[in-house]
């Protein structure tokens, strides 16, 4: 059996004789046996397509390219470019196909893509994170060349200051005052931290960069390592990660193999090597002090600075410790220059942010935006606003340790001083939007218990005050408090603000105090009223039977479970409500909307 | 790799290979964002059928790729296709019988099929 | 919290010397407790004392210290797991779309608390921190399956597909 490597369909249109097609099967006849294909390809003739309905349709199998086929010089084309290259004929293609892609919206106009401007996440979504050699294809590894072969340590530091670039993971400390404080400590061993040890809740940025473009991150930390005297690395990443451990992984793997990591890089004498070393779920151990801790296989305690870890950091050497987004940006700004990087954003705060948008906005997403760019534009034009027409009620931003923008504030520029000038913080970037049904007392109770569920119990203020906390808002929410109950958390925050021993515990009331700041009248209606207004909080419902709109069917009393629903047949119901237990299935179950719970 | 031609050498060669140049005359680049998010909504699967259905119809000069997060989460699987002299076009909520597809009319025939693309996502 | 009601510690020879391999591997690494305690937890499911004793007799670790780090991390476990482990996010998006009564309504559905291990050993309910796929918010996960975009109706079609 002769084994056909293609197949060819000759189908006449509907007003085209068949000699036509005739002329067209005896042209491919020709033509392939002087290929020398004709036991290779089979050509038939088919029925009329209905496909192009205007001409000679010619179809190609495997590939399955329709071709519109109008005069001999077409088959030869098709047989000599096609058949015998492999390429399609792009110009011999039905007609219809020719403009119809014109009009496919291109991403970058796409309201999403518009704002944003990507240097961190460069290369995510564009290359395949588990090739070395496409990072490479991006300029990957030459800001470590020349690192290497042109420039001095002190000289990379000097750069690295003009940047301005600031610490993505938090606090917004100067990157390159970190790295010059530990360039100065004696030589000796020195090690380089990565922090990817991503806890907040609702953040995914560093595992994107991880997950995308792994290599970004091992050629800064290799960057670091030269600039303050170090040889050795370690990454510190979520065991909740899989994906990013394997890329990661692989990323390390290929580096080695290619002489980026390992001995004598780059034919000087600089030697840099890099080991990941998983977590095991502790928030706490996002701390600096208390991610060295638990590199060194103890509790992740943290323990109070100074000394600084610049200067005693892991094993007790100096260290230096940054988070995956601020390496991300190192190649770039080496690459392209200082100048350049701090010609984006605002004046104390360089460059761009990441952002994981979640909660209720219409796009979620990850979004890389200049400092500076507005929360409403971030919210309104990036995120396409909040879906099925609810309002904007404020967006928690920093997580744990971060705070609320509320609706007036929503034009506030997002930078790092902005951001505490209003009692937020800049975070690691997770970025939550509420809209009104959710209870902000609800909200300061769900981060307040994490924090009191991560705190590491190292210190008295973090480990009962927060506990402390918690209880009084938990009576809030079921309502039992009082106005002097607000009073006390306040006191409360500012004492575990000021008496913590790490970042985490002086932050961990920064999601009450926001609240209070600007919902203070959220709080209120719970205590004096014993009221929630968004409707969230169980013990402070009330379900109510609307007396014009109850036709008296009955329905609701058969489906309550404690029989709380009483009545007589056609007229008004009422609910009792000492014995509703705000379950909820009457509302479900009126045909007439007739109960609401305030 | 000593030196940073060594470097060069490798960027020139594997430009090539990615079919990314923009001003390359063919080549087409298919890629679908594998970050824990979009395996989460099924793209494994179309990265499965696409890179069959290349082989299936054999089609040279196609390279099918993994990459990390295109950043639209809500859209996910999200496939995307660079072609020569264009615009990449970005493929969303994709399942693998809709990949498939786009292999056949996009690739093959020249006829992004708009409806699948992220412009026409909220219509 | 209630008792784990299941089976008691059974380990077998090929698992201790997989683990034995283990710390042989990591023998010459700064601070391998950690690495050593994820390996030896993929090994047994859990970290029941009979391991962290068997780990302190080969690392050289005081028990007391292994115990303090087993108990200090939220991934180390000291209860086995069911066959089908059922984690439902947490994280603030997830949370601020409905996970809670996601959460509710399977354990209201098993009869069992947070942290515990159906009687059977088939199912065990955790309550995770972000898993990192906040576009598919409410999320939860059985084993490797994702399930995203829940509301509490979805949960029993979820768990009948387990029961068989």
């Amino acid at each position: 059996m002769n084994l056909v490597r293609s197949h060819v369909l000759v189908c006449g249109g509907t007003d085209l004789s068949s000699s036509e097609s005739e002329k067209i099967i005896t042209e491919f006849d020709v033509r392939l046996k002087n290929a020398g294909l004709e036991n290779e390809v089979s050509v038939v003739r088919a029925d009329s397509s209905d496909l192009c309905a205007s001409g000679l349709v010619v179809i190609v199998y495997p590939e399955g390219a329709f071709y519109n086929v109008t005069k001999p010089d077409d088959v030869k084309e098709i047989v000599e470019e096609h058949l015998v290259k492999g390429k399609i004929v792009k110009r011999l293609l039905c007609d219809e196909s020719a403009e119809a892609g014109s009009d496919v919206k291109p991403l970058s106009e796409i309201e999403f893509y518009k704002k944003q401007l990507r240097i961190a996440l460069k290369n995510c979504g564009i290359i395949d994170p588990e090739n070395i050699d496409e990072y490479i294809a991006f300029d990957g590894y030459k800001a470590l060349g020349k690192v290497l072969t042109e420039m001095t340590p002190e000289q990379v530091i000097e750069e690295m200051k003009k940047s301005g670039l600031r610490g993505r993971g938090g606090a917004g400390f100067p990157t390159a005052i970190k790295w010059e404080f530990a360039a100065k400590q004696p030589k000796g061993v020195k090690y380089v931290c990565c922090n990817a040890d991503e806890g907040d809740p609702g953040a995914f940025m560093d595992r994107s960069v991880l997950e995308g473009d792994p290599h970004s991150v091992i050629e800064a930390m290799a960057i670091a390592a030269y600039a303050i005297g170090s040889e050795q690395g370690y990454i510190y990443i979520r065991a909740e990660y899989p994906v990013a451990v394997k890329r990661l992984q692989i990323a390390i793997n290929q580096a080695k193999e290619y002489g980026l990591l390992g001995k004598g890089i780059f034919g000087t004498d600089f030697n840099f090597d890099l080991e990941i070393r998983l977590g095991a779920g502790a928030f706490v151990c996002g701390e600096e002090t208390a991610l060295m801790t638990s590199i060194e296989g103890r509790r992740g305690e943290p323990r109070p600075r100074p000394p600084f870890p610049a200067v005693k950091g892991l094993w007790g050497v100096p260290t230096i410790l940054n988070n995956v987004e601020t390496y991300a940006n190192v190649p770039q700004i080496i690459l392209k220059g200082a100048e350049w990087f701090a010609s984006i954003g605002t004046e104390k705060s360089k460059g761009t942010k990441v952002f994981a948008l979640g909660g209720k906005i219409k796009n979620t997403g990850l979004v890389e935006v200049p400092m500076g760019t507005t929360l409403r534009e971030i919210v309104e034009e990036i995120g396409g606003g909040i879906p099925n027409g609810k309002k904007y009620k404020a967006a928690q931003i920093g997580g744990p340790s971060g705070g609320c923008i509320p609706a007036e504030l929503i034009d506030t520029p997002i930078d790092y001083d902005s951001l505490l000038s209003i009692g937020a913080m800049m975070g690691s970037g997770g970025l939550i939007v509420i809209d009104e049904d959710s209870c902000m007392v609800d909200i300061a109770k769900f981060f307040l218990d994490f924090t009191v569920d991560e705190s590491c119990g190292k210190c008295a203020p973090c480990r009962i005050g927060t506990k402390r906390m918690l209880e009084i808002l938990e009576r809030i929410t079921s309502g039992k408090g009082t106005v002097a109950d607000i009073e006390n958390l306040k006191d409360l925050a500012e004492g575990i603000k000021s008496s913590a021993l790490c970042g985490l515990g002086q932050t961990a009331p920064n999601p009450v105090l926001s609240t209070l700041r600007y919902f203070e009248d959220e709080y209120m209606a719970h205590v004096v009223e014993k009221r929630c207004p968004a409707g969230v909080c169980k013990d402070l419902l009330q379900y109510t039977i609307s007396k014009d709109k109850c036709k008296g069917c009955n329905i609701c009393a058969k489906n309550c479970p404690v029989s709380a629903i009483s009545g007589e047949l056609k007229k008004p119901f009422v609910i009792d409500p000492d014995i509703c237990i705000k379950c909820g299935v009457c509302e479900g179950k009126c045909p007439f909307k007739a109960i609401s719970r305030k | 790799m000593k030196t940073l031609a060594d470097l060069e050498k490798i960027k020139n060669k594997t430009l090539d290979k990615m079919n990314i140049r923009a001003d390359r005359e063919e080549g087409i680049r298919i890629v679908v964002g594998m970050a824990t998010c979009g395996i989460a909504a099924g793209a494994r699967p179309v990265l499965n059928a696409v890179s069959d259905e290349v082989s299936k119809r054999n089609l040279k000069n196609v390279v099918v790729s993994q990459t990390g997060c295109i950043g639209v989460c809500r859209l996910e699987p999200i496939m995307e296709v660079y072609a020569p002299g264009k615009d990449k076009v970005t493929y969303v909520k994709m399942d693998a019988e809709k990949a498939v597809k786009v292999v056949a009319e996009h690739i093959v025939n020249n006829r992004p099929i708009k409806e699948y693309t992220i412009g026409e996502a909220d219509k | 919290m209630a008792d784990n009601k299941t089976i008691p510690f059974s380990g077998t020879p090929e698992q201790e010397k997989k683990l034995r391999a283990v710390m042989e591997k990591y023998k010459d690494t700064k601070g391998a407790l950690i690495p050593v305690l994820h390996e030896a937890q993929e090994i047994y499911g859990y970290l029941p004392i009979e391991v962290q004793k068997m780990v302190s007799e080969g690392t050289g670790v005081p028990l007391a210290e292994i115990y303090g780090v087993v108990t200090f991390y939220t991934q180390f476990t000291t209860k086995s797991k069911g066959e089908y482990k059922i984690a439902v996010c947490l994280g603030t998006a997830c949370y601020v779309k409905g996970s809670g009564e996601i959460l509710e309504r399977i354990k209201s559905r098993l009869g069992l608390e947070v942290g515990d291990c159906s009687a059977d050993g088939r199912f065990s309910i955790d309550a995770t921190r972000c898993i990192g796929a906040c576009g598919l918010a409410p999320v939860m996960t059985v084993n490797d399956d994702v399930y995203g975009r829940l509301v509490p109706d979805d949960i029993d079609g979820i768990l009948d597909k387990y029961m068989k």
